[in-house]
């Protein structure tokens, strides 16, 4: 069954085109990965579909629902969640604070959100900063909480944008189990963007390809990875590079 | 706190480690307070029991100017607009219909968290931040002040005088001058007001509110109501300080545009709550604490001189210097406030002890 449906989604910026008549649509339960070289509209991609800005035309359909342009807070109240790849932490807040208040804005009582949020700060291994304010974070830890704060307002789908950026290999592993993890054993959808190409051969059941703000290609990883369309895209330069 | 960037040491946690809000024990904490400041009134001089209500009536003001633009972020500079809409509204009813003050303060703060969310909406609406939504704030705050200069409705410039009763009546809150019953009125409507801002930011609504102030895209993300969550801190916030409106027209007897809706009431907001630490349950009194009695010292060190300030006798403005140089100092040398630097301290020795 189709969870969500992007149709001829395109906007603009002073004359130039960021997102240029995308359309794909994702299964549920299956993990989409998008990759492209920067620059190639991906995070706007992730801003329409999230409703953080407005497309210009084209549609967003989570679950039959018509979501385009609707303001962010309906759009997640619609089941979808999203990080941001420039972390944005409640600055002020402790770790815990910052997970409880999202399940909160879910609906979740507030004593209840405090448990809820608790188990979530285990379950991506932040537990070691629970109580700390969570602007003092090093990225790993910000990029965490950014995926605890996302599952606590407990998302149909997922939109993560670049979560492993500024990992270091091991800390990316533990990251990498949680999302099979999420989606084996909740169900969740995932569309993830990435450019660390072994973590989207891993996880994704398709890749899509954007380049310039178009569809490159849509396919499985391997198809994708041997098309010579997408290797030109990325200037000859195997898309394999450890960039963060 | 500036962080430092870029470098690459592990960043020191125990010195961000936030204590667990202990909601409870500030309460508490209130709730002691209140008692122990109840006979206060027998053991002062009726001079500096007038200074003790002018605290109160700072505090008061602060702690609502502190909902909305410490905890929610929003600079106001027109608080004034809210206190004095307080003070008119409570003073319009009680001279022209004999209302009583304690319905006209429902009224007034009702009136003002109308006015505050439509103000509100209009700055948010069309997006002002910063120091351009603290200017659209102030804007509001003078427009009232010349719409009542300018309204028969309301007296004109002469406002109103409080009608002086026979009996002394806490239905129409008036007593004796300088009956202990001013200094209780005001210490109960501080307590309530301070005990509501911190209900409020233990609520849903306040940690949202929080939340959209550190990072409004993320809480919107995460499903927040960003324009609905503001709205609400505002009308709490103009509900806060409005009551202390109604009061300040029932001490003083006397209100005129000026008085109500003058920028020196909105600098008087802010003032306190920026002195005591802004953002902080404590900050809005600790300021008011220290500003409060100001204007009496600055007006007897005026009124008579110690030999070696001669030059100072006769001169006004001075407590305003005043202000002007202990803001500065804060500003510079605590920018957390009195109330922040105290609990940065703390914290760090504790933490400096744990280790």
């Amino acid at each position: 069954m189709t969870l969500l449906e992007v149709a001829g989604m395109s906007r603009s910026f002073r004359g130039l085109t960021a997102v240029d008549d995308v359309s794909f649509s994702v299964d549920e339960g299956s993990i989409l990965g998008i990759i492209g070289p920067n620059g190639a509209g991906k995070t706007t991609l992730f801003n329409l579909i999230a409703g953080a800005i407005r497309p210009d035309s084209g549609t967003a359909t989570l679950a039959g629902r018509d979501i385009t342009g609707l303001a962010p807070h309906r759009v997640s109240a619609a089941g979808m969640a999203r990080t941001f790849q420039l972390m944005k932490p409640f600055g002020s807040m402790s770790v815990l604070d910052n997970v409880a208040v999202s399940a909160m804005a879910a609906g979740t009582t507030r004593r209840n959100a405090t448990t809820s949020a608790a188990d979530i700060v285990e379950r991506v291994g932040l537990s070691r900063w629970r109580d700390a304010r969570s602007k003092g974070l090093p990225t790993a830890g910000l990029k965490r909480l950014e995926l605890a704060r996302a599952l606590a307002s407990r998302p149909r789908i997922l939109l993560l944008d670049e979560v492993l950026a500024g990992l270091v290999p091991a800390e990316r592993t533990p990251v990498l189990e949680l999302l099979e993890k999420l989606r084996a054993e909740d169900g969740v959808t995932l569309v993830f963007v990435e450019h660390i190409m072994a973590a989207v051969m891993r996880l994704s059941d398709e890749v899509l390809v954007l380049d310039q703000g178009r569809v490159l290609t849509l396919g499985s990883p391997q198809a994708v990875t041997s098309d010579p369309r997408v290797i030109e895209a990325y200037l000859g330069e195997e898309p394999s590079g450890a960039r963060s | 706190m500036s962080e430092e960037r870029g470098t690459v040491a592990a960043p020191d946690t125990s010195r961000s480690e936030l204590p667990k809000p202990q909601w409870n024990r500030h309460l508490l904490v209130l709730a002691g307070l209140a008692v122990v400041l109840i006979p206060l009134p027998l053991l002062l001089p009726g001079a500096q029991q007038s200074v003790a209500v002018r605290v109160l009536i700072f505090a008061l003001m602060a702690i609502g100017w502190n909902v909305m633009s410490g905890f929610g972020g929003m600079f106001s500079f027109g608080h004034a607009a809210y206190f004095g809409l307080g003070a008119y509204v409570s003073a319009y009813l009680l001279v022209n219909h004999g209302v009583s003050p304690w319905i006209g303060m429902v009224a007034g703060a009702i009136v003002a968290a109308l006015f505050a969310v439509l103000v509100g909406f209009l700055a948010l609406r069309y997006r002002l931040k910063g120091a351009y939504f603290a200017l659209s704030t102030f804007a509001f705050a003078e427009m009232l002040r010349l719409v009542a200069i300018n309204s028969d409705l309301v007296n004109r410039a002469v406002g109103y005088t409080v009608p002086l009763r026979d009996e002394p009546s806490w239905w129409y809150m008036q007593f004796e001058p300088g009956a202990p019953q001013y200094f209780h009125l005001a210490l109960g409507l501080t307590v309530a007001a301070l005990a509501i801002s911190i209900l409020f930011l233990r609520s849903r609504v306040g940690r949202f509110s929080v939340a959209v102030r550190d990072d409004e895209d993320a809480a919107a993300a995460l499903g927040i109501p960003v324009m609905r969550t503001k709205l609400t801190t505002i009308a709490l916030s103009a509900a806060i300080t409005s009551v202390a409106g109604t009061f300040y027209v029932q001490y003083y007897f006397f209100v005129d545009p000026d008085v109500a809706f003058g920028s020196s009431v909105s600098i008087q907001a802010i003032l306190p709550a920026v002195i005591g630490g802004v953002a902080t349950i404590w900050g809005p009194v600790i300021g008011a604490l220290v500003l409060g009695p100001l204007n009496d010292v600055t007006a007897t060190l005026l009124r008579d001189p110690p030999e070696a300030l001669d030059f100072l006798q006769g001169r006004a403005g001075l407590d305003v210097m005043i202000y002007a140089v202990l803001l500065i100092l804060i500003v510079l040398l605590l920018p957390q406030g009195v109330y922040g630097a105290i609990r940065d301290r703390l914290q760090s020795s504790r933490a400096r002890r744990r280790r």
